[in-house]
């Protein structure tokens, strides 16, 4: 063996890695400077060089982003995507998936890691404040599901008991902001705050009005006791913060597919088999951003 | 709507077999890489703790507390998101968790190997060196040998505890067989009432098809060497 101790090589193995780290970091520095240049160009010119359009979906949110039996995107905002693609690209397939969950869909934007959130983004003054928001292609409230045995029919019915919540949501901002005398729980996963209910880990599961009405359809024994809680708000596509020319272009091709009822197409095509046949496209769909 | 019994169908539905599976191998790459890198380099990195040198052992210390006290998933967000934001590089969800895995890796198996290295009794290393033996000597005959012994255990459940952690990445945008899992779910809500049970089911016996033979292969090692 040679002369040089343990010590002496541990020492030098780990000043190697912190070298080549930091070798690492500084080209890839280089490299972040080039892009920035790149930046001042049109976003729309970046995208259409590029050659395909990368947007953050859902992957497990039924019947707005999810995968099918055959690994497929679907549902109403992939949809829209889509055509977005086509109006930009020519070509709906030209399309980029990120897949995100509800706590990422800010900070990909800022990240630069996607052009477009389409995951059922509910447009707040607070987000606003971060990314830029399209006009509105569907509208909710909050709704909250129950066991139809304890219906929660009022916020008063919730006194003493626990509401779940998904993390980062519209409905976990409003509990904790005007109702903070709910005690709450709050998931990573929309997935396991369902199965939180079913296992009667808290009296009831708030969530967009949407989400829950199409749960409790389809769930014997549970029920959307009061469906209209906050206000209206609009759901919409949002762009990284300054990114003028992809949120005009957004806004634009909202405006003209409200001529063809695009949206209302949306609806029969992705929500219909969700929502059933009783279920009135006016309370969801948005047509040229006007709510 | 698929109930009972029928309901294990979910899980070879279309190519959600194969998805799964998909998911699988990126939770083992992600695993595997991290453990190779981590092992190695933590038990240099433990030996370091050692040194006779006051300023390694503080700079080792500052190291192992900063990744023991930031959550791994607090992490995970500042390579992926922040890093990005500031530097503009755009490393891939997996590599960023094969980076963060493997930092806490390292941390983690030098503690271990500090802790091994500690509790080797004090005469054996003064005799040696009242022998005349180099430092060189001493690590290899009569430090390595024994706490490689000692190691095992401990390091078999960093590892298990490793490939257990891993769901966690499925928040930078990484799907794993966890996140394949609930998008499964997701998919069948309304379709099958117990995709759920199976889903889970099968990933908890993956799971533990994964690290029983870990946890067998070490106890026969403890075994043979005990």
């Amino acid at each position: 063996m040679s002369k040089i101790s343990f010590k002496a090589a541990a020492s030098l193995a780990i000043t190697l890695i912190f070298a080549l780290s930091l070798g690492v970091l500084s080209a890839c520095e280089k490299e972040g400077e080039k892009q920035q240049t790149a930046n001042t160009k049109s976003s729309l010119d970046v995208i259409k060089e590029r050659g395909v359009l990368r947007v953050a979906v859902f992957a497990d949110k039924y019947p707005f982003g999810y995968k099918d039996s055959l690994g497929q995107v679907q549902g109403y905002d992939v949809y829209f995507a889509k055509r977005l693609a086509k109006e930009l690209l020519g070509d709906e397939n030209k399309i980029q998936y990120e897949f995100v969950d509800p706590a990422g869909r800010i900070p990909i934007l800022e990240s630069d890691r996607v052009d477009i959130t389409l995951a059922n983004f509910t447009i707040t003054e607070e987000r606003k404040q971060k990314v830029d928001f399209a006009l509105p292609y569907l509208k909710t409230a909050i709704g909250i599901v129950s066991p139809q045995s304890a219906l929660v029919k009022s916020i008063a019915d919730l006194k003493g008991k626990k509401l779940l919540v998904s993390k980062g949501t519209t409905s976990e901002d409003f509990f904790r902001k005007n109702h903070p005398e709910v005690e709450l729980l709050a998931f990573d996963q929309i997935t396991e705050g369902y199965q939180a209910l079913k296992d009667g880990r808290g009296a009831g599961f708030a969530q967009d009005n949407t989400e829950v009405l199409a749960w409790a359809r389809k769930n014997a024994g549970f029920q959307v006791g009061i469906g209209d809680i906050g206000t209206v708000d609009g759901i919409g596509a949002a762009v990284k913060k300054g990114n003028t020319d992809l949120l005009n272009f957004i806004n634009k091709t909202i405006e003209k597919l409200a001529a063809e009822r695009f949206f209302h197409a949306d609806f029969e095509a992705t929500l219909r088999d969700a929502y059933g046949a009783d279920a009135n496209p006016e309370d969801l769909v948005v047509e040229g951003g006007k709510i | 709507m698929y109930e009972g019994i029928d309901g294990i169908r979910v899980i070879f539905e279309g190519i959600n077999f194969q998805r799964l599976m998909v998911g699988l191998l990126v939770t083992l790459k992600i695993a595997a890489v991290s453990v190779a890198v981590s092992i190695p380099v933590g038990v240099l990195f433990g030996i370091l703790m050692t040194s006779r040198k006051k300023w390694v052992r503080l700079l080792c210390y500052f190291y192992l507390d900063a990744i023991r006290i930031i959550p791994i998933l607090v992490l995970l967000f500042v390579f992926y998101f922040e890093i990005t934001r500031v530097f503009k590089i755009q490393w891939s969800g997996e590599f960023v968790a094969i980076i963060v895995f493997s930092m806490w890796g390292i941390a983690e198996m030098g503690d271990l190997t500090r802790g091994a290295i500690r509790s080797l009794p004090k005469h054996q290393i003064e005799s040696a060196l009242a022998l005349g033996l180099s430092e060189n000597a001493i690590h290899r005959h009569i430090i390595i040998p024994q706490i490689t012994r000692r190691l095992i255990p401990p390091s078999i459940n960093l590892i298990t505890r490793m490939i257990k952690t891993t769901p966690l990445v499925a928040l930078i945008s990484v799907i794993e067989i966890l996140k394949v899992g609930q998008q499964i779910i997701e998919y069948n809500l309304y379709r099958n009432s117990t995709a759920s049970f199976w889903i889970y089911g099968f990933i908890f016996i993956v799971y533990f098809l994964l690290c029983y033979p870990i946890a067998e292969v070490s106890r026969r090692l403890e075994k043979r060497w005990g």
